[in-house]
């Protein structure tokens, strides 16, 4: 069992890592990569993966969920709103146009029934949120209008399966069939099944009461006790909790994450929740398009190559008219319009689901039902070539490519210079200055009660783990000046200086070091402007008792500024001297800093005794 | 009853004798209110509505400090320039400090053979003192001649006392001035009053 596993496990991993930096070098796109690669491993060519390659498709679709459980975090409700014309008039045209279209020709020409037809039309109108949204990422054109268009017309057929699914009973032949469909409600809730629309409605008011009241005041207990590992385990729970439900009331998993997605996404959780889940996200579609991959059934495609071929042609090349003729209508020029034809015009994931629910509901009979399941793997298969094609071939001939810059403005908008993490005793009171001075920083923090606070008070404030790539890049990271590191436990400052160059070269880093010995380990990863907090207070603090003593306080001020100067030189200066020596004993190398602190203190002492304003030196 | 405002300026008010000897003694009477500035200030973060504040609370105004490089310390410019504020002190609208009294009670290392047309230092203390005199005239201000205390390196003691005594008599004087019908006599140097 465990063996098989690991198998699985490497097997897909492999294929991944090995097929995906190929197709990256080719300019095809990850998606084609692991298609190929899961072709490769499947049943007919090397044959690592036989039949079970369905059951993997089935556990990876689950990549799908996450997936838009994080579109959905991404996406607040105002935001939402604000889409709401685009999202119902293309992707309500998109659908309905499709639809229409392919109803006579399935009925007419491919000869399914009347209800299949009916069915199959809405069906296969759906794209693929998995390929387009992964292409748009890879890309970079989720910013274009191509790519915006594309979003809503992917939102409103996601959202469009709800009623899709509560439909399809109707269209049932006989209704005993819908009611094999595996519902698994409990007993006392059993009576929903009679009345799909009923359960739809229960079960979209659950998800509202569950992620609006109670998710937030759970989490936020989790995050409380201050371990990682466990809100990532909370996060993933609740996923695949909604997901179980969902399927369990025989509603889309993917829609039901969709929606708690969008309610967590006023939260102060949102990008703790989209950094944790999104790993697991992108590994996941990876199997799952590998997956996808692997069960292309050439035996079907073999037995009537002309029909599947004839009917993933008519299928995209409808899909592609239509969606070429609403986005003129809707004002996208040439090339654009090209792009989100050419982006959204392969069937999608939730074909399958759908597929599932007719072939269940016995809408349509076995073998078609592999048949389409194998147009539509073809079809998802095909896009990405396609749209390395439109991006080599077509595209160029027709009009200017639209700059993306435009929309990059409006993140650099959103963005502060300055990001500082960490708000505790030390980042506070930087926070606190910079905003005394008119200086707005994006902060990171990782305790929810002080977020919260923070956003009370109009703090632009991230929940999360500050050393965390995905979380550092939504708070904007690539288009900030300065990041100031006031974390409380130095390893994490250390770690931070090590990472940020790497993957972000423009940004300066000011960094919070609580002695000495950080210092030096900064310095060794070249951080120019380290701020050691124990330092100035220490210095000052002095200058408050030396002045009790009764001496005087100017004097005092330039003797402490000194001192913080001449420290500071010590500390360059001791720091070359280390470096020579090499490295001792940690205890051992304290000591032996103290020591030669303390003789560069009388050198110190020697050469600054200053007579500046000192009458009894004068002469006259 | 005049009230008195004195504001010492000495960077180095430990090593001083002449300012030290002074201040002790301008603190003791209780018409005067003497502020260390300093000490008070060593971050030169003045704190300009307290300064400003207590400029109104007096009648008389002394800046004690010593003579540096023909001119005040820096904290005195400091000071200037930030609680001599337009439209408060100067300016269309700024009479707040109209009419009221100021000296500089000031002491010199030189003397007033050396500070002199002819002598080492070529011009006189009160020539030297000109930004000063016309700063306090745009602030509408009665300016009275400063009080020099020479030759403050190496003051004998007894000197320094007399110039104390010489001083306070002057202080008491400049008190009384007020109800007196009687004109300020013609002089350089506070010094010559008495």
């Amino acid at each position: 069992m465990a063996s098989d596993l690991f198998q699985n496990a490497l097997i897909y991993l492999g294929t991944g890592i090995v097929c995906v930096p190929i197709s990256k070098k080719l300019g095809i796109g990850s998606v084609l990569g692991y298609l190929i690669g899961g072709i490769l491993v499947g049943p007919f060519v090397i044959g690592l993966i036989g039949t079970e390659g369905h059951d993997v498709m089935h556990t990876a679709e689950f990549g799908v969920v996450m997936m838009l459980f994080v579109i959905g975090l991404e996406l607040n409700p105002a935001q939402f709103w604000k889409m709401r014309t685009k999202i119902v008039g293309l992707g309500g045209l998109q659908m309905l146009l499709t639809a229409i279209l392919l109803f006579p020709i399935l009925f007419f020409v491919f000869s399914f029934s009347f209800y299949a037809s009916l069915a199959l039309a809405f069906t296969l109108a759906m794209s693929s949120t998995a390929i387009v949204l992964q292409t748009l990422k890879e890309k970079g054109i989720d910013k274009t209008h191509a790519g915006q268009n594309s979003f809503s017309v992917l939102l409103f057929q996601d959202i469009a399966v709800i009623p899709l699914l509560a439909l399809l009973p109707l269209l049932a032949l006989n209704t005993s069939a819908a009611a094999t469909a595996e519902h698994r409600l409990p007993e006392f809730l059993s009576f929903l099944e009679d009345y799909p629309s009923l359960m739809l409605l229960a079960a979209v008011v659950f998800i509202f009461f569950l992620s609006k009241y109670l998710l937030p005041v759970f989490l936020r207990i989790i995050a409380k006790v201050q371990m990682h590992e466990l809100f990532t385990a909370a996060a993933l729970f609740f996923v695949i909790g909604i997901a179980y439900l969902m399927e369990m009331a025989g509603i889309s998993a993917a829609l039901g994450a969709f929606m708690a997605g969008v309610l967590l996404a006023n939260s102060e959780f949102r990008h703790e929740l989209e950094a944790d889940i999104n790993p697991f996200k992108g590994l996941l579609l990876g199997v799952f398009f590998t997956a996808v991959g692997s069960t292309i059934n050439f035996d079907i495609i073999a037995l009537d190559p002309l029909r599947i071929t004839s009917l993933v042609l008519t299928l995209m090349l409808v899909k592609w008219l239509v969606l070429f003729f609403i986005g003129k209508k809707f004002g996208l020029v040439s090339d654009q319009n090209l792009l989100f034809a050419f982006l959204l015009c392969q069937v999608g994931e939730f074909a399958f689901v759908l597929l599932t629910a007719i072939g269940g509901l016995g809408i349509l009979p076995r073998e078609s039902l592999d048949l389409l399941m194998g147009a539509v793997t073809i079809s998802m298969m095909v896009s990405p070539l396609l749209l390395f094609l439109n991006e080599k071939l077509i595209a160029p001939r027709f009009g200017v490519k639209e700059e993306i810059a435009p929309g990059k403005f409006d993140t650099i908008d959103d963005h502060n210079k300055v990001i500082l993490i960490g708000f505790g005793h030390f980042g506070s009171t930087i926070g606190r200055f910079l905003r005394a001075n008119n200086t707005a920083a994006t902060i990171i923090d990782n305790d929810s009660d002080r977020v919260n606070l923070l956003r009370k008070m109009g703090f632009k404030v991230f929940y999360g783990d500050g050393t965390r790539l995905e979380l550092l890049e939504s708070a904007g990271a690539k288009d900030a000046r300065i990041l100031i590191s006031a974390l409380d436990n130095p390893y994490l400052n250390m770690q931070l200086a090590e990472l940020l160059p790497r993957h972000f070269p423009n940004l300066k880093l000011f960094v919070r070091a609580k002695n000495r010995n950080d210092a030096y380990e900064l310095m060794d990863l070249g951080v120019e402007n380290i701020h050691r907090e124990s330092l100035i207070d220490s210095v000052y603090m002095g200058v408050d008792v030396l002045s009790e003593l009764g001496l005087r306080k100017y004097t005092l001020y330039r003797k402490a500024q000194d001192f913080i100067k001449y420290d500071n030189e010590a500390l360059a200066k001791l720091y070359r001297h280390r470096k020579t020596t090499g490295y001792i004993g940690r205890l051992r190398e304290e000591i032996e800093i103290q020591e030669s602190l303390l003789q560069e203190d009388k050198v110190f002492l020697e050469k600054t005794e200053d007579n500046a304003w000192d009458s009894s030196v004068l002469g006259t | 009853m005049n009230k008195i405002l004195v504001l010492l300026f000495h960077p180095r008010l430990e090593s001083s004798k002449v300012n030290k000897f002074f201040s002790e003694n301008l603190s003791v009477r209780n018409d005067i209110y003497l502020r260390d500035m300093y000490e008070l200030y060593p971050d030169f973060n003045i704190d300009i509505p307290l300064e400003q504040k207590n400029l109104l609370e007096a009648d008389l105004v002394i800046m004690q400090h010593p003579f540096y490089w023909y001119s005040v310390p820096p904290l005195v410019k400091q000071w200037i320039d930030l609680v001599l504020q337009h439209g408060w002190a100067y300016g269309r609208e700024g009479d707040k400090l109209k009419g009221k009294k100021i000296l500089h009670l000031i002491s010199s290392g030189g003397t007033f053979e050396a500070y002199n047309n002819t002598g080492r230092n070529k011009y006189t203390y009160r020539e030297l003192l000109r930004p000063l005199e016309l700063t306090y005239r745009l602030c509408l201000m009665k300016q009275l001649p400063p009080y020099i205390i020479p030759g403050s390196n190496k003051i004998d003691p007894e000197v320094l006392k007399n110039h104390w005594v010489n001083f306070e008599k002057a202080l008491d004087w400049l008190k009384t001035s007020e109800n007196k019908t009687e004109t300020e006599p013609e002089i350089s140097y506070l010094n010559d009053l008495i």
